[in-house]
């Protein structure tokens, strides 16, 4: 993959501008020396790695305004930094870069029962946002996979969804403000406990910005009561096409759940050996989960059993106990790891219309045997977010190469078919050449044109999210 | 007046136009006032683009009618889940409301504190920017987080960044059965804390509204009928200390009471201003206490604000906590003195002001509307 040159004017600074960093900040909040750099040189995305210049770990937003000013004045690329687990390489340094960590911005700065919002830094973690209310029987819905590590901060770059969005929404529908520091060192104050911005949602175009808007600092976000209870069911089918029409029939028929989790054969025989959850040996799984008072629950899966029966499952396992339900949940949420524990893999996430889920899946396959690599399917089916899983050998010369092709040619087939390149993940640099497959130049023009206004130099997190020969007379100039 | 048939002809409008346009829907939300310029209607460029009830998605024209869309919905027993208001009754206009109206002016309903605004049911957006360029973002899928959300930038634009030609929608279930939940005889600060209680309970409510005139605070339930009529009884208990509470499940009134507080129908045939002004809920009744006015509902659990005070009155200086107030209805009189928008910080009124140059660098798409 192809990244710009490094500035050899900011590379030759670096003592220089380091000095700088470190009249703003504390001593130990400036990370210059190599062998420490090197922590911050990848993110989750981790086939590419490059060490940055330094690395700011500033505690407040006055402290990273600082920050900012001097890179703006002298022209120095900055990338922010969540907690690094960007899947995408959203958070994948440049040579002459300073990353712009947010970690040590972890307060809870209000918690408000009555208006039904939390107010934190960015750096927080995306669970221990819900842990700060949970004594409340509160909870913040955004659920990503990663929500033990991932940080605000990088869910409201990436927009984060989770499994529980088909109910909840993803990070957009329950992000109410933000406290955003520009590049210039501007601090402005962006929505808060009340409803809808006065004038242009600034909010919602910040929202999925991968970090090239402006650096958030704090974040007034929506929390939610929880439910009574939650029951899962676990369908199998002997087809992908029949478990796809089985979904878009529940769907029909009014009911909506608060997540409909779908893994094909290979998924659930990887996860069967790896966390041996008891799924049967079929084509095809449902986990669906239901929310609500106990005769709620039973309720809803009494239909969700009406609809399923009409497609004839291999088996149909409703939930009766916490530890079924754990049972239920532990081969999906152990998936990753279980290919992982298999084969090194790619994992895309593109999204496509949920009718088009059979079509899709069949071409997976065709696409699958003509590169000669396997792919196992985990996704979000109410939404229709895949998650193919690429299995490759890093090891193997020019394995990742032909997995990256071959994840081209499923996300192009995702747009083909209605949907898009990335659903939950963001562009980052892994799909930023992928999007003249989803846009004309005219529509990428526009997206430059919005970030001209909020980053007129270019320096936020370069070389992201769009093709460098679309941004190559920006970067320059 | 132009009224292209397609969006490549509304593309060859805006680029041929050599003044000001005013862009026009259904003409049934006239926010803002008169804008200058030669009218450029949307409406011709109508028609259901794409209906799949299995994915929850809907794709239609900009000047296709809301209520042909709210039908097409209805049939398959689903519905745009956030409710937008019909502003007729209130602005005393006639016409047909159109979806790129409702986009344009981000117009969301009562179910606001529950599924979100237009703009978190809205998943794509094809647009004319000022310089008659043809634009997309987003798409018909509900995930998608594929480059900068242009989509969210369109929703509540008011036609000052692109003319509007084609959105997409997340479409929810309809409920089997409604039923509203309601206190008699609150004061607004007991009216507003019952709310937060009643939103702060797992029962899912998707309004909370408080009328002072008369002292009803409403609470609305949906979903499949036993588990409505489990959660009203629930919540009724729930908030028994608050003094009378009520049950209504009659599916007519039910519906009747929602539709006259998403309409705000209480202030129609009225003389004077209408405000509305969005506020953190518990610093509502204070705002109230100070606006002197002729009357007020409250929508959201108390963050949203309707007043009717005289005509003229600016209410802004009155405002004094975080928040916005916007200047919904007006004789031209008071148009003249008060802007409808509520003026933004400076650093933000230079990013929106760039944001129009950018997409409308001649300036010519309802030019003055936002500022």
């Amino acid at each position: 993959m192809q990244m710009p040159t490094p500035d050899a004017t900011v590379l030759s600074r670096k003592d220089q501008i380091v000095r700088q960093l470190q009249s703003v900040l504390p001593p130990d909040a400036v990370i210059s020396h190599p062998e420490e750099t090197r922590a911050y040189e990848c993110d989750a995305l981790t086939a590419y790695r490059c060490v940055p210049l330094c690395v700011v770990l500033p505690s407040s937003t006055q402290e990273v305004s600082d920050v900012l000013k001097i890179c703006h004045s002298q022209g120095i690329p900055v990338v922010p930094r969540g907690a690094g687990t960007s899947l995408a390489g959203g958070a994948l340094p440049t040579a002459d870069s300073v990353i712009l960590g947010v970690a040590r911005l972890n307060d809870v700065l209000e918690t408000d029962y009555d208006n039904r919002i939390i107010r934190v830094q960015s750096g927080r973690t995306n669970l221990s946002v819900t842990g700060a209310v949970e004594d409340e029987d509160f909870f913040y819905a955004p659920d990503p996979s990663s929500q033990l590590a991932c940080a605000i901060a990088g869910n409201i770059a990436m927009n984060s969804g989770g499994a529980h969005c088909l109910k909840y929404g993803v990070t957009t529908n329950n992000l109410l403000g933000v406290t955003m520091v520009l590049m210039d060192g501007t601090v402005v104050e962006i929505g808060g406990a009340h409803l809808d911005a006065p004038g242009l949602d600034l909010l919602g175009v910040i929202c999925g910005s991968e970090g090239q808007l402006g650096v958030v600092t704090e974040a007034t976000l929506r929390i939610l009561r929880k439910p009574e209870g939650a029951r899962p069911v676990l369908i199998g089918f002997d087809s992908n096409e029949v478990a796809g029409k089985c979904v878009s029939d529940i769907i029909r028929a009014g009911i909506l759940p608060v997540a409909i989790e779908f893994m094909d054969r290979p998924c659930i025989r990887a996860t069967e050996a790896f966390a041996h959850p008891g799924y049967p040996d079929c084509e095809a799984l449902l986990i669906i989960e239901v929310e609500g008072s106990d005769s709620e629950i039973a309720a809803q899966l009494g239909l969700i059993r009406e609809i399923a029966m009409r497609h004839k499952p291999v088996e149909l396992r409703e939930s009766g106990s916490e530890e079924e339900s754990a049972r239920i949940w532990l081969g999906r949420k152990s998936a990753f790891g279980a290919m992982g524990q298999i084969s090194d893999y790619m994992c895309l996430d593109g999204t496509i219309p949920v009718s088009s889920l059979p079509l899709v899946l069949r071409r997976i396959g065709e696409i699958s045997d003509q590169y000669g690599l396997d792919v196992a399917n985990v996704f979000h089916a109410g939404d229709g977010n895949m998650h193919p899983l690429i299995l490759y050998d890093a090891n193997k010369p020019g394995d990742l190469e032909l997995c990256e092709q071959m994840g081209a040619d499923i996300l192009r087939l995702c747009v083909e078919a209605g949907g898009c390149l990335t659903g939950e993940h963001g562009v980052g640099v892994e799909k930023r050449d992928l999007m003249f497959a989803q846009f004309t130049s005219e529509d990428l023009e526009a997206q430059l044109r919005l970030k001209d206004v909020f980053d007129p130099k270019w320096l936020l997190n370069p070389a992201k999210v769009f093709p460098l020969s679309a941004t190559e007379s920006r970067r320059r100039a | 007046m132009m009224e292209p048939a397609d969006e490549s002809q509304l593309a060859e409008a805006v680029a041929a136009a050599v003044g000001p346009l005013c862009i026009k829907g259904g003409g049934t939300r006239p926010v803002g006032g008169r804008i200058e310029g030669e009218t450029l209607s949307t409406a011709a460029i109508k028609g259901i683009t794409l209906y799949d009830p299995g994915a929850l998605t809907v794709v239609v024209r900009a000047g296709t009618p809301l209520a042909e869309i709210e039908e097409l919905l209805a049939a398959e027993g689903q519905r745009l889940a956030f409710e937008p208001m019909d502003h007729r009754l209130l602005m005393g206009t006639k016409g047909t409301s159109t979806i790129g109206g409702v986009v344009a002016a981000n117009v969301s309903g009562p179910r606001r504190i529950q599924v979100g605004a237009c703009r978190d049911s809205l998943i794509g957006v094809r647009f004319v920017d000022g310089r008659g360029t043809i634009i997309k973002s987003g798409g018909r899928v509900m995930k998608n987080v594929t480059g900068y959300d242009l989509v969210k930038l369109m929703a509540g634009s008011y036609g000052t960044l692109g003319v509007i030609s084609e959105v997409a929608f997340k479409v929810l279930p309809a409920p089997e059965a409604t039923a509203s939940v309601v206190i008699h005889g609150l004061g607004d600060d007991a009216a507003v804390r019952a709310m937060a209680r009643a939103l702060s309970e797992p029962y899912d409510v998707s309004g909370a509204a408080h009328v002072p005139d008369g002292q009803n605070t409403l609470l609305r339930l949906e979903g499949f009928a036993e588990s409505v009529s489990y959660r009203a009884g629930k919540l009724a208990a729930a908030l028994s200390d608050f003094g009378d509470v009520e049950i209504v499940e009659d599916r007519e009134e039910v519906a009747e009471q929602w539709r006259n507080m998403r309409n705000v129908a209480a202030f129609a045939d009225s003389k004077g201003d209408v405000w509305r002004l969005s506020v953190k809920p518990s610093d509502a009744p204070a705002v109230v206490a100070r606006l002197d006015a002729h009357d007020v509902i409250y929508d959201w659990g108390g963050g949203l604000i309707w007043a009717l005070v005289a005509a003229g009155t600016d209410l802004r200086p009155l405002l004094q906590v975080p928040g916005h107030a916007t200047l919904v209805r007006a004789s031209a009189a008071t148009r003249a003195g008060v802007a409808t928008f509520q003026p933004e910080p400076a650093p933000l009124a230079a990013i929106s002001a760039g944001l129009r140059a950018q997409f409308d660098p001649r300036g010519i798409l309802n030019k003055g509307m936002m500022g």
